[in-house]
């Protein structure tokens, strides 16, 4: 029954089954495998970000230079990002996308915070192989939807940095940041 | 292949006699690329291209070796120390410049070697673990140029990394986390560089062991021929050394002069001026392309813009671009024609040459801007591709009326052979 199972088992009487050697052959290898395993972990996770790049978490922006219709790029994680002070008509412009026809469906709402629907903050890494796009400095290509555009492949944003044409699969990415003040925003 | 014919290494040295005993190296050497190996007489230059990516193979290894000795991985060093190598380093110069051009080269010398194998049907039974273990080596070498490539951390090395990192990044759900495993950040840094330098060691030295399995595995069967019909006698084979060894010599001298010219006369005629901008994480060269070697996959990669079906257009791209070197796997299953060489199959021959011109349409629009026209030739230049691979080649493998092949590689080149006539002594 359940409860003396274990104490009539072919090892304990000696008969055909599993013999002590097997026991034996079976724990040596396990073992081992364990050991190996657990020597693996460390040499695939070392190759991940290590500490110190995981330390670079936030940045502050100051907002109070950049105009209506302008746009700046600063730094986040190493990677460009993408500051854009939207005018009114860009915001018409954006609202008036039928968002159902996106390949990635977002309002500008959606992609700003409430009562600061101008500032539109996104990376500056090109969602379909990571290239920085055009789009920001004055005189800069800004892609068929008045946005941004990837020269290495050709995706066009629009004015929200939403994927309209091209290779990319997603809109421009909208890190996590907050406003510290009307002026201020802290990414990350 | 070790023919009934084959010589027997025999040493005469008491020294020699005495190592067969104790480590028999040289008797492998003998059998391997000595008198002891028997190959076809009618072998013509597109066999002279293995041996000359042995060569390529070696001149890589050595100057790379030396060059890691004055170079740097480190973000911060990197970049000066290409140009203290340049500039500083006796004899620097030509080190790089040959280790640069030298993968050129080797990609050159390979090209026309895997061509080799498409036109000849080289991959075909009972040869198709040399061809298997080829593709294995194609794809390192692939790698190894890649990282090879970022080491100078120019403009170029920086966005190239960037862009073929981002590949992985389209796999579905572990895309992301496993392409910040492999750059070890969220984009290419010190961690990254630093990788890819001891990677880029490391990686050719298990080409070195692949292209070993590659050439036991043609020693079994033997080499192929350009008739395509197997060795029947011993008037059909000549000892590698010294026909074939000769012969290499020469093409090797041949290589050197082309290999030269561009070392001392034109070594930056195949590189980007970008790549002597040092890496700038928030400026993307306006045009990124990679080396020549990559451009016919680069333009399969960008050829896929619109989504199909539930698979997004970037996930299609990177599975195109794999899948195009992935389907030469399975080309010895796909081709079944008993014939092997095109010289004798009139139909797939002409399709050969389109698949050439093809490959050639696709280097051209890999190497130019995303922009049109060159993004819907290079859309219809990869359907081609693959048309070719999965339709063309088991289709005409099945309808194709072959032309009579010779009996023998022996009558092939001299006409007649008399192991060929019934038996006339009765």
């Amino acid at each position: 029954m359940a409860h003396d199972a274990g104490t009539d088992t072919p090892a304990a009487t000696g008969g055909e089954g599993v013999r002590r050697r097997d026991f034996i052959n079976i724990a040596a290898v396990s073992a081992a495998g364990v050991g190996g395993l657990a020597v693996v972990y460390p040499l695939v996770s070392q190759m991940s970000a290590s500490a110190d790049v995981l330390a670079e978490s936030s940045t502050e922006v100051d907002l109070s230079q950049v105009e209506p219709g302008q746009a700046i790029k600063a730094i986040f994680r190493k990677q460009p990002l993408f500051v854009r002070n939207l005018t009114p008509a860009e915001i018409a412009e954006a609202n008036k996308v039928d968002v159902a026809t996106l390949r990635d469906p977002q309002t500008l709402a959606e992609r700003t915070k409430e009562g600061h629907e101008n500032w539109l903050i996104t990376m500056g890494v090109c969602t379909h192989l990571g290239c920085v796009p055009s789009g920001v400095a004055e005189g800069e290509v800004k892609g068929e939807f008045g946005g941004y555009f990837c020269p290495c492949h050709g995706s066009h944003y629009d004015v929200a940095a939403r994927i309209r044409k091209g290779p990319a699969p997603k809109n421009l990415v909208v890190p996590d940041y907050e406003f510290t003040s009307d002026t201020v925003v802290k990414i990350g | 292949m070790s023919f009934p014919w084959s010589k027997e290494y025999t040493p005469s040295h008491p020294l020699m006699v005495w190592l067969d005993e104790k480590l028999p190296l040289p008797r492998l050497v003998y059998g391997a690329v000595g008198g002891g190996y028997e190959v076809p007489r009618n072998l013509n230059y597109m066999w002279n291209f293995g041996f000359l990516a042995g060569l390529c193979l070696m001149i890589q290894i050595v100057t790379g070796v030396v060059l890691a000795m004055h170079y740097g991985g480190d973000t911060k060093v990197a970049f000066d120390s290409t140009e203290h190598i340049m500039r500083d380093v006796n004899w620097g110069w030509m080190l790089r410049y040959g280790h640069a051009n030298g993968a050129s080269a080797f990609f050159v010398v390979v090209y026309a070697h895997i061509f080799r194998g498409f036109y000849y049907g080289s991959y075909k039974a009972p040869r198709e673990m040399i061809w298997l273990l080829g593709v294995v080596i194609f794809l390192l070498m692939m790698a190894t140029a890649f990282m090879g490539y970022v080491l100078p951390w120019g403009q170029m090395s920086f966005w190239g990394a960037q862009v073929i990192t981002g590949l992985f990044s389209a796999i579905p759900l572990v895309g992301d986390p496993l392409r910040e495993w492999l750059l070890g950040g969220f984009s290419p840094d010190n961690a990254t560089l630093n990788r890819f330098f001891s990677l880029h060691f490391l990686l050719p030295f298990v080409i070195l062991g692949v292209v070993i399995l590659h050439v036991w595995a043609l020693h079994i069967p033997g080499s192929s021929n350009p008739t395509g019909v197997e060795v029947k006698s011993e008037s059909d084979t000549v000892p590698f050394f010294p026909y074939f060894v000769g012969k290499d010599g020469w093409t090797i001298g041949l290589f050197m002069l082309i290999y030269s010219a561009f070392v001392f006369f034109m070594p930056n005629a195949l590189g980007h001026p970008d790549n002597y901008i040092p890496a700038n994480p928030m400026q993307t060269p306006a045009h990124i392309v990679p080396e020549w070697y990559f451009w016919p996959f680069y333009a399969i990669l960008r050829a896929f813009t619109v989504d199909f079906l539930i698979v997004p257009a970037k996930l299609m791209g990177v599975l195109a671009m794999f899948a195009a070197i992935l389907v030469w796997f399975f080309l010895p299953w796909l081709d079944r024609s008993p014939v092997r060489s095109a010289n004798y199959r009139p139909l797939y021959r002409k399709f050969f040459w389109v698949l050439v011109l093809d490959v050639a349409v696709l280097a051209y629009c890999g190497g130019a801007p995303a922009e049109e026209p060159f993004v819907m030739i290079s859309q219809i230049a990869s359907l081609y591709y693959f048309l070719h691979f999965f339709v063309i080649v088991p289709v005409v493998s099945s309808i194709e009326r072959p032309d009579p092949l010779p009996y023998s590689i022996t009558e092939a080149v001299l006409g007649t052979d008399e192991s060929a006539k019934l038996d006339g002594n009765g």
